[in-house]
């Protein structure tokens, strides 16, 4: 953006913007707010909705204002008669295209439509009804997302962020006129499509014609259920984004009054996936080391980078569009499904309870974890591992109906076996943690000191840039890993499935500099998660972020292989990293997918 | 299969694989036949390295990129007003009693589609229709039945 | 102002004239000097939106850019207009010559004929005269080669961003503006697009000079004009007439001696009832007292017989289906509009809703994405304000 300012007028105040930007951007700055449909900060313009119009003198239309560039010396109204009798009028036909059920509507209250149509006291008689003479469907074919025609009002913010963030393009614009709507390819269903379940078109839907598929009956079922025993699991960036749910600002950690929420809510053990996500790093930073030793000692044709797995959106996606590749994912299977494997295995038989009657119920920042929970492959405990998963938005909904007042709830703590974590784990929840959480144990594993690196914080792989790098060298390594002395670990960090086929594509010709690189499907990674609160953008994933490396950093233990009860797993019962049990319960397989 | 599978690799080698050949890669798939099928879409999304979604998207955005199985010659009758007012309908009525089909089908023997479109252009000689490429002008029932008659001879 | 009276023209279709003379001399002039004579001649765009010639050439040539682009709208797809296809039939190589002096002009090296689907049976014959004009391009040393590129059916790509669009590769849904095509046209580099019969009028204006074009028309609408007649008229056919005149004197010269409205523009364009026939004038929006229509050049006449009702109702579903559906004022509007005379003319609402839909129609026009969302508004107001008795009974 140029540094020049230009003077405009908006509302009859003169004001000097910087040139080049937007009508819509030049009212933000002066705190003028012009309703908005169709845009949405993480993504390009569209200018379709017409929302945003305004009136310029001597104009002879009124242009949106989100794709109006400023001119010196505008005048500029955002709220004349002319502009919200327009913007009624569109309000009104959008109304008209929309099913209006918003009593039953899972987005009622937060949905972008209903408050602009309250706001302007539309009614809904004005237009003729369009629904009433349409077919439309719902499609709940898949496991993790819902799509509702009839609240379609076709902004296609679920398109540009389908081809803009995640080059997925499974939805896409279709018809024209009457006909356009969002579909994806021959309105084939979304369980058979290429589809990831990520869920950032959720996100970014204003309405609630995207919505993730739910399972809070189900839940609620279990829990009512005097003989289950229902354990559950919390991800990392929920508890630093449920307080969104619940009236606080984005960024503020309620750990504590989660696990008190949980509690009361019924669950009979309250765990943590921080716990599985330390055992995760133990594994997956095993499998590098063991990796590097293949191909350099033993010269093996091993795949490099190793590329991480924890994200269910990423593998479904490189499923379907690298899938000569799959060898270069690491084996270990999500720190969701490394708990669920052990809570009916390992946890039944601590506590004594048949593997049978326990409902494993987990609480995710991800709508893409209901597909992975439901992975034919998930069920090496010889059970279903994981039964449901809910995201952060449905746990909200759950607090919400159970009459608790959240905010005064006492801090609690998560029960033991599986309930103990590390700042290492907890740092999985945003876009290079994984990494920094896998460099803390494996460096220290190979050279017998800790990272260098200013209290443990690895800041080259934090951040939001798309794609990151950094390089460790290693030196003066202990005796049994003398193979790696000298060796400078290259390192890289992408988040955003536009940035990972950045990634691959480098990997696809044979160029890729790295040794293993975190790969995270969402935006931000998990805190900007298909589960997480509405609404998202680059500011609120940065609070999000930033609470989660205050948790790290307020935890007593910081390195996943210090954690005691991960120290206790393997001496119990999976005995080495990489052993048997291991392999059995903790590691899995991919599938090749076709790219429809 | 394989024979329409080839064509869309010569369609795509012969316009290149930037996606600013899209739409003559479509035309010239769907020309040879009268219309798209789905395996055709997901093949040229292939070709062209795009994605089948938005390929399907680009192609139902065009009138006669024809996503329906459609017979050997498609009659297209100009439904705009200018028509209308000349006897279209008169015209439409007559080709549905000879086919013995209605607008949007095809004839049994599928040899014939008939469909509407909108304004051909031809609005001083209406009323007007296309056959696959071809127009016909200043219509009377007599002359659509004389013209389809010369179609079937002509197969 | 003087009023003028209905005058044919000969210049498009004239055959008194050597469409390579007029290129071989125009390249010998300066690239400016061709500017001017356009700027000076009045000539603005014959598609319909009527944007000057010679500012959008000079916008062009004024861009630093590698490639440039020049492309000639042949996606003539407004209900009542078939004179471009008359045109590339009968003088393709003059419209290529504007083109030529376009890419002179502007420096482009490359364009395109967008053709519509529906005038396929065209290409053999113009992929004939492409032969010539790239042999002449040869002869006068330019460096400019023409393709053909085919269109699939939508109306919507008559619009220049949208007909950019769909030459990528995509969906032919309109762009936002600003960046205009002569600053980001096709893949991104100054592009001009130019209406068939506007290459052309740059041909004749070098050969006639801009002053002889100028003395034509009137202050605001200079030149002449091909204008497609149809409907309830004995005299159906392609005419070149000087712009100015008013439709009192069309109608008297082309009506079947009972003409109730004439329908100027297509369906994007202006009803205008009998009783306004006299102070409506056609040419571009200028100092006129009365009315002035611009238009592409579709006259459609309607005799007492005509049903406006029916009338309207057919141009309704043609942009309902034709909208392109992005922007919600043209996507639902069209809907709404024609779901509503229905509803009226059943008695399922009552008349007073026709109110209700006219400030809606006004509403599309300022608020729509595109000229083709901005325009139904047109066909709908005129009609149902002068014929409202015939939407309700």
């Amino acid at each position: 953006m140029s540094e020049k300012m230009i003077n405009i007028k908006i509302d009859g105040k003169e004001v000097s913007v910087p040139d080049g930007i937007t009508l819509l951007e030049a009212a933000k700055i002066e705190n003028v707010k012009i309703p908005t449909l169709c845009f949405h900060e993480d993504l390009c313009i569209a200018g379709n909705c017409r929302v945003c119009v305004v009136e310029v003198e001597g104009w002879r239309s009124l242009p949106a204002s989100c794709a109006t560039p400023v001119m010196d010396g505008m005048v500029v109204y955002t709220n004349s008669p002319k502009v919200r009798r327009a913007r009624r009028d569109i309000l009104a036909l959008l109304v008209s295209e929309h099913s209006t059920q918003c009593t039953t509507c899972y987005r009622s209250t937060n949905c972008e439509l209903q408050e602009l149509a309250s706001e302007y006291n539309i009614d809904n008689e004005i237009y003729i009804n369009l629904l009433k003479n349409k077919s439309f469907t719902v499609d709940r074919s898949s496991w993790a997302i819902e799509k509702d025609e009839s609240k379609c009002i076709r902004c296609q913010r679920c398109v540009r962020t389908c081809a803009e963030l995640q080059k997925v393009n499974a939805l896409d614009v279709i018809f024209k006129g009457a006909d356009m709507k969002i579909a994806t390819f021959f309105d084939t269903v979304m369980s058979d499509v290429v589809c990831t379940n990520c869920g950032q078109c959720i996100n970014r839907c204003p309405t609630g014609a995207l919505t993730e598929r739910r399972y809070i009956d189900e839940i609620w079922e279990a829990i009512g259920d005097p003989n289950k025993h229902v354990v559950v699991q919390t991800a990392p960036a929920v508890r630093v984004a449920l307080g969104e749910m619940l009236g606080y600002e984005p960024g503020v950690r309620v750990t504590g009054k989660m696990a008190t929420a949980l509690k009361r809510l019924g669950f009979d053990s309250v765990l943590d996936t921080d716990f599985s996500a330390d055992l995760t790093i133990i594994e997956e930073g095993h499998e590098l080391l063991d990796r590097l030793k293949r191909k350099l000692v033993d010269k093996e044709d091993i795949p490099l980078p190793m590329m991480t797995s924890c994200s269910p959106g990423w593998i479904k996606f490189i499923e379907h569009m690298y899938p000569d590749y799959l060898g270069n994912l690491s084996t270990c299977k999500s720190p969701q499904q490394m708990f669920g494997a052990l809570a009916k295995t390992y946890y039944a038989d601590k506590k004594g309870i048949d593997p049978k009657n326990i409902v494993s119920v987990s609480v995710m920042p991800c709508s893409a974890k209901k597909y992975e929970a439901n992975r034919l492959e998930m069920n090496d405990s010889g059970l279903q591992d994981i039964d449901y998963v809910c995201t952060t938005r449905e746990l909200g909904h759950m607090i919400r109906q159970s009459g608790m007042n959240f905010k005064e709830l006492p801090n609690g703590k998560f029960d033991p076996f599986m309930g103990e974590s590390t700042g290492a784990a907890v740092i999985f929840g945003a876009t290079g943690g994984v990494m920094e959480a896998a460099l803390r144990t494996a460096y220290e594993i190979v050279t017998g000191r800790e990272v260098p690196f200013d209290g443990l914080n690895i800041t080259p792989v934090r951040g939001m840039e798309g794609i990151r790098d950094a390089k460790i060298k290693l030196e003066n390594v202990l005796p049994e890993w003398s193979f790696l002395e000298g060796i400078e670990l290259r390192v890289a960090v992408a988040h955003g499935l536009t940035n990972a086929t950045k990634i691959m594509e480098d990997v696809s010709i044979g160029e890729s500099p790295y040794h293993f690189i975190e790969i995270m499907a969402c935006p931000g990674g998990c805190i900007g998660g298909g589960g997480q609160p509405i609404p998202t953008n680059e500011e609120i994933r940065k609070k999000r972020a930033q609470a989660i490396y205050t948790e790290d950093e307020k935890m007593k233990i910081r390195k996943s292989h210090e954690n005691p009860e991960v120290i206790q797993l393997y001496k119990e019962f999976l005995g080495t990293p990489l052993g048997e049990v291991s392999h059995h319960l903790l590691h899995t397989k991919y599938t090749r997918r076709e790219r429809v | 299969m394989r024979k329409r599978e080839s064509a869309i690799k010569i369609a795509v080698d012969k316009y290149g694989k930037e996606r600013k050949n899209l739409l003559p890669v479509l035309q010239e798939v769907k020309q040879a036949k009268n219309y798209l099928t789905r395996s055709d879409i997901s093949e040229i999304a292939a070709e062209m390295d795009l994605s089948s979604a938005h390929v399907y998207g680009v192609a139902s955005f065009y009138h006669f990129l024809d996503l329906k199985v459609r017979g050997q010659n498609i009659i297209w009758v100009c439904k705009t007003i200018s028509c209308y007012m000349k006897g279209s309908n008169d015209i439409l009525l007559t080709l549905e009693e000879a086919l013995k089909i209605k607008v949007g089908e095809t004839t049994s023997d599928g040899k014939f589609s008939l469909l509407q479109t909108n304004c051909i252009g031809w609005c001083h000689k209406g009323p007007a229709m296309l056959i696959n490429d071809q127009p016909y002008t200043d219509l009377t029932p007599e002359k659509v039945l004389q013209i389809i008659d010369e179609y079937y001879k002509k197969s | 102002m003087a009023k003028r009276k209905l005058k044919r023209v000969d210049l498009i279709f004239s055959k008194d004239c050597s469409c390579r003379d007029i290129l071989a001399a125009g390249l010998q002039k300066p690239r400016e000097e061709i500017i001017q004579t356009l700027i000076a001649s009045g000539l603005k765009g014959r598609g319909g939106a009527g944007f000057p010639t010679g500012l959008k050439w000079k916008m062009a040539a004024n861009e630093k850019s590698n490639k440039k682009y020049v492309i000639c709208n042949a996606d003539e797809g407004e209900p009542g207009t078939f004179k471009d296809r008359e045109i590339l039939d009968r003088e393709p190589l003059k419209v290529l010559g504007g083109m030529a002096l376009c890419a002179y002009v502007t420096g482009a090296r490359e364009g395109f004929v967008y053709l519509r689907h529906e005038y396929r049976f065209l290409i053999p014959k113009l992929e004939k005269v492409l032969d010539t004009f790239h042999k002449w391009m040869e002869e006068l040393n330019l460096d400019f080669n023409v393709k053909l590129f085919i269109g699939a059916g939508a109306y919507v790509c008559g619009e220049e961003t949208s007909l950019i669009e769909s030459m990528e590769g995509k969906r032919g849904e309109p762009r936002n503006k600003p960046p205009y095509p002569t600053n980001e046209g096709y893949l991104g580099k100054p592009t001009v697009v130019n209406n068939v019969e506007t290459f052309v009028y740059t041909m004749m204006i070098l050969r006639i000079g801009a002053e002889e074009f100028k003395a034509m028309g009137i202050e605001g609408s200079s030149g002449s004009k091909l204008f497609s007649v149809s409907g309830d008229t004995p005299k159906a056919g392609i005419y070149e007439l000087e712009l100015g005149m008013t439709l009192d004197e069309f109608v008297k010269e082309f009506g079947d001696g009972d003409a109730k409205a004439v329908q100027v523009g297509g369906a994007s364009g202006f009803c205008v009832p009998r009783k306004r026939f006299a102070e409506t004038h056609i040419g571009y929006q200028g100092g006129l007292t009365g009315f002035s229509l611009p238009t592409g050049g579709s006259m459609m006449i309607f005799n007492s017989s005509r049903s406006m009702y029916n009338v309207l109702h057919n141009y309704l579903e043609f942009f309902e289906e034709e909208s392109c559906g992005q922007c919600t004022p043209c996507r639902v509007g069209c809907q709404q509009l024609l779901k509503g005379i229905e509803a009226v003319k059943r008695g399922e609402k009552s008349q007073k809703y026709l109110n209700d839909l006219l400030r809606l129609a006004d509403t599309m026009k300022i608020t729509a994405k595109c000229g083709l969302g901005q325009s139904v508004g047109n066909s709908f107001s005129s009609i149902v304000e002068n014929f409202r008795e015939e939407m309700i009974y």
